[in-house]
């Protein structure tokens, strides 16, 4: 009986590689691919002799010197965390309220309130270019990064608000009142019961807003054209792509820089992570 | 300590009145039970007192002070929950001592009172553990323990037992109630649980849909409950009920239940002079129900015939369940009963211990005795 327990754990195990291995292979790939073209010299790449899935010269770090010493690399990168940084804060800041606000207190229309806010994001943001121009002019952003500042908390808000007012509603609210009786505060409520009890939520919400400030391409793109207010993602890309020149080296070897502090961000808070988007109650 | 005054509360939800002109006097060092069955607006009461619902309208008073708009924290109360509710990322120590900490108590104060609480309940070893790793009873006194190092004027205890096995109910019962006596303050408890309420309360407050039935000690609501539904929620198994009629023969007074006539002692003859031929109900409970073979002489004075349908052994003595004519009864009888299924028994009823109900709705208690 054991060794056929054991047969058929054995079994399962192979199964599971089996499917999982394409799947990483499928995702790798890019990243793989990526690299080795970032490593190789202009003269392999374009060659027609080339084997795309390996360097069969000697590999070349000139890319790299290009990225770093060549463009204004270095200062997206900068602005890049700045702006992913503070977008992420205020988001939090503008999330956690509000979620608080629309799970717990009881205000004219409140229960639509939520409803309200994620249709907010559901509106497609090209739609909102023409407007959100204007109004970036008015406040005389255009052209800054600033502009950012503005532009990424009207749809990082809106679904980190959703995330989180589940995430409150959740909390019993037993554990309000407990709270209440014992001398709280809405704010220290908020603050010293709320906000550790919620912690998955937290961390699923920061991650998410962190993520997509930093990987946003269309806003900056359109609102910024001064290389030295330009982020990562648009500026790889109006730099490094001349009219129909690509440098293709170049281009790999900078997204791939740029997706490294992604996945160390990730890396770090990926058990949380997973535990925030599966609900996560600490009851 | 304090006591508590309610005036006038009600409190309604939209349409629904939860609480109707509720009016309560909680003397001060009580135990007072408020119970009734769900959805009845005990609980709603207890919420009220704490501040955690505000009232339609009314007056409550802690102490001298009128409390209606004050927030819970003022008012010198601390609650235990159903659930609990214990802050699941704060350790033990950490929940006890957090209403302390948020009234800005000195450290050393908050750590002696935390030990002092956590050493009447016996939780000294689990102070530094997290609510996940605490079992249900563990849990419950956490939560008790929270309220206890508050030293408030008045405890409100909602519900605090119903999550715990019926042998740790037991004895959580017994804990709370040496508490009261070590503590020497007012509590207030809500439960649906009558045994609770009997065996923890001083006074008993018996609430229906929104409305007190009867305040009074738990010996009281057992003897002298003022109506029906009291009669009924109170006592295990319920009271039996049987509609009856008074009836007059030979200078005496009779209950003739159609199936069974039962003769009234003489000492509450008096007080039914003019009810007869008055339909009523009859109210016996199964503790005053006796198998004529081992009844005492002199106290259980009626008797009536009855065909046994189930018997239940419960080792202390037997319940059996019987019919006398259309009537279906309940009565627990000595163990050494010979009664047998499906055959007739003699039943003997302990006739001073009988109530008597008017047959209308609200079906108040005839009156047959002076209260003492």
């Amino acid at each position: 009986m054991i060794s056929s327990l054991a047969k058929r754990k054995k079994m399962k195990m192979t199964v599971s590689y089996f499917v999982l291995i394409p799947f990483l292979v499928f995702f790798l790939f890019p990243l793989y691919w990526m690299l080795i073209t970032s490593f190789k010299t202009d003269t392999e790449i374009t060659s027609l002799k080339g084997i795309p899935l390996i360097i069969q010269s000697k590999p070349t770090l000139a890319h790299y010197k290009k990225i770093l010493f060549g463009t204004e690399f270095l200062k997206w990168v900068k602005n890049s965390l700045i702006i992913a940084a503070l977008v992420t804060f205020l988001t939090m800041v503008i999330s956690i309220l509000a979620a608080y606000a629309i799970s717990r207190l009881r205000f004219f229309a409140s229960q639509y309130f939520g409803v309200g806010v994620f249709c907010t994001y559901l509106v497609p943001p090209t739609l909102l270019f023409i407007p959100f121009f204007k109004i970036v002019g008015s406040l005389g952003l255009l052209n800054t990064k600033w502009a950012l500042l503005f532009l990424y908390p009207t749809f990082t808000a809106p679904f980190c608000t959703w995330i989180l007012i589940g995430f409150f509603s959740a909390i019993p609210r037993a554990l309000d009142e407990a709270a209440f009786v014992d001398g709280a505060s809405y704010i220290q409520m908020l603050w010293k019961v709320f906000l550790p009890v919620a912690a998955p939520g937290l961390i699923a919400a920061t991650m998410f807003a962190f993520t997509v400030s930093w990987a946003q391409f269309l806003y900056p793109l359109a609102y910024i054209y001064r290389g030295d207010q330009q982020v990562l993602t648009a500026g790889i890309y109006t730099t490094l792509i001349r009219g129909d020149v690509y440098f293709w080296g170049e281009l790999m070897g900078a997204s791939l820089l740029a997706s490294v502090p992604v996945v160390v961000f990730f890396a770090f808070l990926m058990d949380y992570y997973i535990a925030g988007l599966t609900g996560g109650m600490l009851r | 300590m304090a006591k508590v005054t309610l005036e006038a509360v009600s409190k309604n939800f939209g349409k629904v009145e939860a609480v109707k002109d509720f009016n309560l006097e909680v003397d001060d060092k009580e135990f007072v039970v408020l119970l009734g069955p769900s959805g009845c607006g005990k609980s709603t009461t207890l919420r009220c007192i704490a501040g955690l619902e505000e009232m339609t309208s009314g007056q409550i008073y802690i102490g001298d002070e009128l409390v209606n708009d004050m927030p819970p924290r003022d008012r010198d109360i601390a609650m235990v929950f159903q659930d609990y509710a214990l802050y699941p990322h704060m350790s033990v120590y950490q929940n006890m001592a957090f209403g302390l900490k948020l009234r800005k108590h000195p450290k050393s104060d908050i750590e002696q009172r935390v030990k002092e609480a956590a050493e009447i309940l016996g939780i000294q070893e689990l102070l530094e553990r997290k609510p996940r790793e605490l079992s249900g009873g563990q849990r419950q006194r956490v939560a008790v323990g929270r309220a206890i190092v508050r030293k408030p004027a008045v405890f409100l205890f909602d519900e605090p037992l119903s999550n715990l096995d019926a042998k740790l109910r037991v004895q959580m019962r017994a804990e709370l109630s040496k508490l009261h006596y070590q503590l020497n303050t007012t509590m207030i408890y809500v439960t649906h649980d009558q045994v609770e309420a009997m065996t923890m309360g001083t006074q008993i407050v018996i609430m229906k849909d929104g409305e007190i039935h009867q305040v009074a000690s738990p010996m009281e609501i057992y003897e002298y409950p003022v109506n029906m539904f009291v009669a009924g929620f109170i006592g295990s198994p319920g009271m039996n009920f049987s509609p009856a009629r008074i009836k007059a023969k030979e200078s005496r007074l009779y209950v003739d239940a159609g199936s069974f006539e039962l003769q009234i002692p003489s000492e509450k003859e008096k007080y039914l002079e003019g009810k007869k031929d008055q339909e009523v109900i009859l109210g016996i409970r199964p503790e005053h129900m006796e198998d004529k073979s081992f009844a005492e002489k002199g106290v259980f004075t009626g008797s009536l015939k009855a065909v046994v349908e189930v018997i239940e052994i419960l080792g202390s003595e037997v319940q059996l369940d019987v019919s006398a004519g259309e009537h279906s009864l309940i009565a627990r009888v000595d163990a050494r009963t010979q009664a047998r299924l499906h055959e007739e028994i003699e039943l003997a009823v302990y006739m001073d211990k009988i109530h008597l109900f008017e047959k209308e709705p609200p079906n108040q208690r005839v009156k047959t005795e002076e209260r003492p």
